[in-house]
């Protein structure tokens, strides 16, 4: 199954009830394969008319209660950086699928690279926390859609799926576990009772959701609000729990959240990686370690809220880190940052931007290092 | 009302109480309560007539983008009555393509945009609503641009109900307002609102009993402006029902084009 299939699979699996979306390579089969398959699971979608109107109509049909995504690449995820910054300050559960793909502008629609790693994290404006993870597989691309829509759920923010066009377009053996195995979250909903005392907003351990239809009354703004939604632009107070509140929600939360796959003990160099690159560098550690070269793997499932314990606990057990990327290095600065008290770091893009790093071209650069 | 709000946002004299009053009455005069309804706007001044005022669920979002916004939550809530109050700024400049593609659409929701020629809250720049001419904070050798006519654009977009009043009128803007919360598809009512603040003072108008003055003077019904050429029209505000016709609205087609596939009569 294509990778782009397998996360509609993911969708219809999770129990979303809206999507919205607009054309864009390489994430188009998605919504296109959305198109006729969800609305037979009973949800609805809107073909908007761009990616500003896909993301805002998600967000306001998860008011309404239902499970909301959309699906994009690079040039989508830049129109809709203004309301992702209002699904955070409104603390909106949203499932966001990038299948990334080269940039700058319009770049290459066709050829994969991850280069929206950053732009997710910190491309609205204001400081504020989402969670973005990266799957290196089809399978992947199911498991970590629903995956996203439960994490979503849990602690009402936004979550992205940052796939790459490589992974969207790879077919692969996909299974897709019976319904009763699947494990799936759902938000936690408002009791009632006025909007003038009730808690609805900037709750750390997640404010149960006042959701439109139900009499609530909810009071929903992006600007800076109070725990009961009331607008406040004069409380210094209320404008640092604004802030801080939704970030904290989330890290407080990080063990529970950040995910990793370590396979580096022993080993004097940890390649780190995420995504599609994961792959490549699985298969530079196994042929180093056939040719008695002490090499680990650090993968970051998830990218943000950023792994760095787990990082640095790589970089503390080792003596050089080396950092696998396809682009020009987005998430180095953040690795680096949590490494290079700790040892020797460098990064290695694939050799020709666009391309999946070549096995033999990462243990080449592994022999330089450690001879 | 909500009960913790002690008082508006609005200048003295502002049109948004009038329009405000226009909204509550026809929601009462048509038996619904708030809980029927889920209000969405944008920013603005008008914007801020449904957020924090109304003791009902709202949605105060970006510049804009509210009728992006409010076609999620119908498509998650087709059974309320989804309303979306906001500015010229926001739903006609900024906003345009949403605009026009719900009103293409024709997705069951009313729009009140509300009309009042300038940018209010940002201190009097020149709108795509401000009239030819006019000198404005940013136009201030005059305004070199030509003027919208929102409704005449939305009606030419496909909208069910469109109709525009001036603050002059609120019995006949109430009335619209009914028909379109009743409309199944997309009604635009667009109320013409004096701000005496930036507009009046720019256009040399001055108060809002003037203003106001000025919207009795000038304003025509559309059914009599139908017999007059442009000359006579000049400097004039077309008001009344531009459209009002019954065609399939877009979630009743989607259930009808899904029934129709899984009834297997291809």
């Amino acid at each position: 199954m294509m990778g782009n299939q397998a996360c509609t699979e993911g969708v219809i699996a999770a129990g979303c009830g809206f999507a919205a979306g607009y054309p864009i390579t390489p994430a188009s089969e998605v919504f296109n394969s959305l198109c006729k398959q969800l609305p037979k699971a009973g949800g609805t979608l809107l073909q908007t008319e761009d990616e500003i109107a896909a993301v805002c109509a998600a967000i306001g049909a998860s008011w309404t209660g239902l499970k909301s995504m959309t699906v994009t690449s690079g040039p989508g995820i830049s129109l809709m950086q203004e309301n992702i910054g209002l699904a955070v300050a409104t603390e909106t559960p949203l499932v966001i699928v990038d299948v990334q793909r080269l940039g700058p502008s319009t770049g290459v629609p066709a050829v994969g690279m991850a280069g929206d790693m950053v732009q997710v994290a910190r491309g609205s404006h204001g400081d504020y926390q989402i969670i973005a993870i990266c799957p290196e597989s089809p399978q992947e691309m199911f498991d970590m859609t629903v995956h996203a829509f439960n994490l979503a759920e849990e602690y009402r923010v936004p979550v992205f799926v940052m796939a790459e066009g490589f992974i969207g377009h790879m077919r692969e053996r996909v299974v897709i576990p019976d319904e009763s195995q699947i494990k799936l979250v759902n938000r936690k909903i408002t009791q009632g009772g006025e909007t003038s005392t009730r808690c609805d907003f900037l709750d750390p351990d997640v404010a149960p959701m006042p959701v439109f239809g139900r009499g609530f009354k909810a009071h929903v703004t992006s600007s800076c609000h109070d725990e009961h939604g009331t607008r406040n632009l004069s409380d210094p107070d209320v404008m640092h729990r604004y802030i801080m509140t939704p970030i904290q929600k989330i890290l407080s939360k990080r063990d529970r959240i950040v995910e990793v796959e370590a396979d580096y003990e022993g080993a004097k160099l940890v390649l780190v990686s995420y995504g599609v690159v994961s792959r490549s560098s699985r298969q530079a550690a196994a042929m180093a370690r056939a040719a008695g070269l002490k090499v680990g793997t650090l993968r970051l499932k998830t990218a943000w809220p950023f792994p760095d314990k787990e990082v640095r606990a790589a970089a503390e057990s080792a003596d050089f880190v080396l950092v696998l990327e396809n682009n020009t290095g987005q998430m180095y600065p953040y690795i680096k940052a949590e490494s290079a008290h700790a040892c020797k770091i460098d990064f290695l893009g694939p050799q020709v931007l666009g391309q999946i790093h070549d096995p033999q071209y990462i243990l080449a650069k592994i022999r330089e290092i450690m001879k | 009302m909500r009960p913790q709000v002690k008082k508006t946002t609005f200048c003295p004299g502002c049109g948004a109480g009038i329009i405000t009053q226009a909204l509550l009455r026809a929601i009462d005069e048509l038996g619904l309560t708030m809980d029927d309804c889920v209000f969405v706007s944008g920013i603005g001044c008008s914007a801020w007539i449904p957020s924090p005022l109304l003791n009902a669920d709202t949605l105060h979002t970006t510049h804009g983008r509210p009728i992006a916004f409010a076609s999620g939550v119908k498509m998650g809530l087709p059974d309320k009555h989804v309303i979306v109050v906001s500015g010229d700024g926001d739903l006609s400049a900024i906003g345009g393509n949403h605009l026009i593609h719900a009103a293409r659409r024709n997705i069951d929701m009313t729009v009140i945009l509300v009309n009042n020629g300038i940018y209010g809250m940002t201190g009097g720049q020149t709108a795509p609503t401000t009239p030819y001419g006019l000198t404005t904070i940013t136009s201030p050798y005059g305004n070199a641009e030509h003027e919208f006519d929102i409704s005449a654009l939305v009606v030419a977009a496909g909208a069910s109900f469109v109709a525009r009043w001036t603050t002059y009128h609120p019995r006949q803007m109430t009335k619209s307002i009914k028909k379109g919360i009743e409309k199944k598809g997309f009604a635009m009512i667009e109320a013409i609102a004096q701000c005496p603040v930036q507009f009046g003072r720019v256009s040399k108008q001055g108060s809002a009993v003037n203003m106001l003055k000025n919207y009795k003077q000038n304003g025509i019904r559309v059914e009599k402006a139908a017999k007059m050429d442009a000359a006579e029209l000049q400097g004039k505000i077309v008001e009344g029902e531009f459209v009002d016709l019954d065609k399939p609205e877009l979630i009743s087609s989607i259930a009808a084009a899904l029934q129709g596939r899984t009834g297997g009569n291809k």
